[in-house]
């Protein structure tokens, strides 16, 4: 398996001889409900530097920077812009001190174009619009930063890699010298996010500050002069890049706390007998907004994890209803367990032995206002239901909720809880435990991993890995292409809703498979 | 002070206090506002309120008339409800009301020569499914995802009283003498009426009315139909993926609802005035709305707000014979407590963040 990557690396070090700090943070804490998020953190940013903020999720890296821009307000700390004490009450107010940021889900309006997106954000418009005046403006910022998108393009038309580059126009034309970027690469290809380091390379000449939220070690280590690494809510320590090495970020990060990642043990496993899934040249009507499946065909054996590499929005999710009988196949045929299931409803492809792990699994996996143990329930009604469904067997739920639980070896949680009380990690567990504790034959797993720290990721991987060695399916759908690349043992790439190519995951590197996810050239063979 | 302050404050955590100071707020700013009304009026809201109060519940016959009122107001109330814990919005119980009642008559004007033990039930169903199957309608449009059933089920309003003021003009309008005049159907037998209690004309529908509501709560809470049935109310994305048959439940919910508007038009006609009339509803569908709203959908608040509104109604009818306030004025305060109420859905938010 090809774990090397020929990410450019940062070269240029941080002179430490530099002018005055930009913007500096003191003694900042924020508290909220039950957890402090940042507990009296210093921070320093200097013009021309890329600094790079990593941590945990929850570790309170969006939480010091949103205070910066002005979305929180800190309980107490200062923050100092040029030297002078600010005071930040708002985004306005940040924006004003030209400060910005880019947030992990784009703002854009998909409908209106990039100017009227970029003319959206300008403070202080006047009220009959200087069009030309801002084209110029675009342009300009364009041409010196290799921000080349077409202004007059409705961003809906765009690709995800130029609508990161008109979030960044937008804070140019605003005129901000602190960039913020919050997980900015999340949805980026991988010759995207090089794009984005290469443009920060040019911001940094020009004396910009960037700021860079991570938890990618990849990413701080290529794109970085300065790490800060932050645990629940502090500062674990700043390194300048010249220092870090991998090792000793992951132990600034973890202490020794960190878990062990699973390895491919490939070859042992016996992926034969019947597929459990079948999918005979299927098409689908497109719905919505949505994407149209165009002849798929794809099989899961017993004992296999098939990952699904793509740029979202490029029917992974609708290849995942497709399986769950949430759409209807136009053209082709769907087989479970060698069975015709085509025409089957969603409840009884469920009953025949599927799973599924939401992308979003508090919008499209739990009810958020019931409790753990009545969302279990509601995983497989019919088990717990007693007297002909007049009532339902609470005991029942919560025992098996206590199995599942232990089985994975996953903390115990309060099953009488509301769902929507949890955090990201107990959530995706919750739900993980739901799904496997009805020994799915086959799961669909859409970004299982998305959104959580990384000791939940790693625990959700493992759950992923048991099943599969218990001889059950997988569809791994993820954006991480080293997630694929270490559970998959295939790799399917998915592009405008066609399967564009169908590897071994030791038959191709990420740079071809990032080719494939956007389209441009690479092909099967 | 500080001491106190905590002390209210404790008691505002515990969630029925919140609701009771809730309800008690809303009536007592519509009421001020009603006074405020009848003030302008020139009438005296004090007296008037004191009438309402020894008569509704002071004498034997205005207590057993505000008992007849509730009947509709339950029945209409748990219509709205119910479809509302799947996240639907049923407008439409005025409709379904009229509907029951339509159905319901045509069937006692057709098998005359049923015994009561056979023709109430019978009723019971016809009242069921002329409402049901009219709610069904708008819920089936709305799980194929053509039409919003609040539209649906808002404009069948009008055509509902349309098609009883068809009927009783035309083909079942009574030909006895002195009543053609009057738009009105033939009677009903005396075996199609729904038995009485007590001497005065609280009805069987009353029962019905707490049976539906027991059942209504039974359901919701205790049961597996209940559990998905929140479920598609909590969040239809997840419950799609969890295999509950989202459409089939909207359209049989629907159904279910409307069903049971249509037993309050059924009563009305059957138990009340023996006959159907046009336009015999005076808003019990859209009052029955108020009341889901007011109470958070919940039973026993259903229960509480329909007795307050069925005296507020008993008194509209009272103070129109003894003070001549025009019957209209109890209209405008319906519209006052529904206008205070659109403030409620701030007030739990509040607690929780």
């Amino acid at each position: 398996m090809s774990s090397s990557h020929d990410m450019r690396t940062a070269t240029q070090q941080f002179d430490t001889e530099s002018p005055a700090p930009l913007v500096s943070l003191r003694g900042i804490t924020k508290r909220f409900p039950n957890v402090i998020a940042n507990d009296s953190v210093d921070l320093d940013l200097f013009p021309g530097e890329v600094h790079a903020l990593l941590g945990e999720n929850g570790a309170g890296k969006s939480t010091l920077m949103k205070i910066l821009y002005g979305f929180y307000s800190a309980d107490s700390g200062t923050i100092a812009v040029d030297g002078e004490e600010a005071h930040i009450g708002s985004p306005l107010d940040a924006r004003k001190l030209r400060i910005g940021m880019v947030f992990q889900t784009f703002t854009l309006i998909p409908a209106m174009t990039v100017a009227e997106n970029i003319t959206l954000y300008l403070p202080d418009l006047p009220a009959v619009l200087d069009n030309r005046r801002i084209a110029e403006q675009i342009d300009e910022f364009g041409k010196q930063y290799h921000l080349d998108v077409d202004p007059r393009l409705p961003v809906r038309d765009i690709a995800i890699g130029d609508q990161q580059k008109v979030e960044v126009l937008k804070l140019l034309v605003g005129r901000a010298r602190v960039l913020i970027f919050d997980e900015a690469t999340r949805v980026l290809a991988p010759h995207e996010i090089e794009g984005l380091f290469r443009i920060f390379e040019r911001l940094k000449e020009d004396g910009y500050a960037i700021v860079f939220i991570t938890h990618k070690l990849r990413e701080v280590l290529a794109c970085a002069d300065r790490i800060t690494v932050m645990k629940r809510g502090r500062i674990a320590g700043t390194l300048i890049r010249s220092e870090a090495t991998e090792e000793g970020l992951v132990a600034l990060m973890f202490g020794d706390a960190m878990p062990r990642e699973i390895r491919q043990t490939a070859g042992e496993r016996k992926t034969d007998g019947a597929p459990l899934l079948e999918l005979r040249n299927v098409t689908t009507r497109a719905e919505g907004e949505g994407t149209r499946l165009d002849d798929i065909s794809l099989e899961i054996r017993p004992g296999e994890i098939v990952g699904v590499a793509g740029v979202s929005g490029n029917g992974q999710r609708e290849l995942g209803d497709i399986i769950l009988g949430l759409i209807a196949c136009a053209r082709g045929r769907r087989l479970l367990q060698g069975v015709d299931a085509t025409s089957w409803i969603a409840g009884r492809i469920r009953a025949s032995g599927v799973g599924f792990v939401p992308e979003d699994p508090l919008g499209m996996g739990v009810v958020p206002w019931m409790t753990v143990a009545q969302n279990a329930a509601l995983g497989s009604v019919e088990t717990y239901a007693r007297h002909g469904g007049l009532s339902l067997d609470w005991n029942h739920v919560q025992r098996d909720i206590g199995t599942s639980f232990e089985e994975l070896s996953f903390e115990a949680l309060n099953p009488w809880v509301q769902v929507r009380t949890l955090s990201g990690g107990q959530l995706q567990r919750a739900v993980l435990a739901r799904e496997l504790g009805r020994r799915p034959k086959l799961l669909v797993a859409s970004y299982p991993t998305r959104e959580l720290d990384v000791r939940s990721a790693m625990a959700a991987r493992r759950v992923l890995a048991t099943l599969r060695d218990s001889g059950g399916g997988v569809l791994l759908v993820s954006e991480d292409l080293d997630e694929l690349f270490s559970l998959s043992d295939r790799l399917i790439v998915l592009h405008q809703g066609r399967i564009v190519g169908t590897f071994l995951p030791h038959e191709i590197d990420r740079h071809k498979i990032g080719h494939l996810m956007t389209g441009s050239g690479g092909t099967n063979e | 002070m500080s001491k106190l302050l905590k002390g209210v404050a404790r008691i505002a955590r515990k969630g029925w206090a919140v609701a009771a100071a809730r309800y008690a707020m809303i009536l007592a700013i519509a009421l001020v506002a009603y006074a405020i009304v009848l003030l302008l009026a020139g009438k005296d809201p004090i007296k008037a309120c004191v009438d309402t109060f020894s008569f509704t519940l002071g004498t034997r016959y205005g207590f057993s008339e505000v008992i007849v009122r509730m009947v509709p107001l339950l029945l209409t109330a748990v219509a709205v409800a119910i479809p509302s814990r799947l996240g639907l919005i049923n407008v439409g119980g005025e409709g379904q009301l009229y509907m029951g009642a339509w159905l319901a008559t045509w069937g006692a004007i057709t098998f005359t020569g049923l015994p009561q033990a056979i023709f109430v039930p019978l009723l019971i169903v016809l009242g069921f499914l002329g409402g049901g199957v009219w709610a069904a309608i708008a819920g089936f449009f709305r799980a194929r995802g053509l039409v919003n059933e609040t539209i649906t089920t808002l404009l069948m309003n009008y055509i509902a009283p349309l098609i009883v003021g068809l009927s009783v003009y035309g083909a079942w309008r009574s030909r006895e003498p002195g009543s053609s005049a009057f738009p009105q159907s033939v009677a009903f037998p005396d075996a199609a009426r729904l038995p009485r209690f007590f001497d005065t004309r609280v009805h069987l529908g009353i029962i019905l009315a707490l049976v539906v509501l027991f059942v209504f709560w039974f359901v919701m809470e205790r049961t597996k139909w209940g559990l998905k049935m929140r479920a598609v109310g909590g969040n239809p994305e997840a419950a799609r993926r969890l295999g509950i048959r989202v459409g089939f439940y909207i359209v049989v919910v629907m159904f279910i609802a409307g069903g049971i508007a249509g037993l309050a038009g059924m009563a009305e006609v059957s138990a009340l005035h023996g006959r159907l009339r046009a336009g015999f509803s005076p808003g019990y569908g859209f009052i029955g709305f108020l009341i889901s709203w007011l109470s958070g959908g919940s039973p026993l608040g259903i229960l509480m707000m329909s007795f307050v509104l069925a005296i507020v109604f008993s008194g509209g009818s009272l103070l129109q014979i003894t003070q001549g306030v025009p019957f209209a004025a109890i209209n405008v305060l319906m519209a006052l407590i529904l206008f205070v109420v659109l403030i409620k859905p701030r007030l739990p938010r509040r607690k929780l963040s």
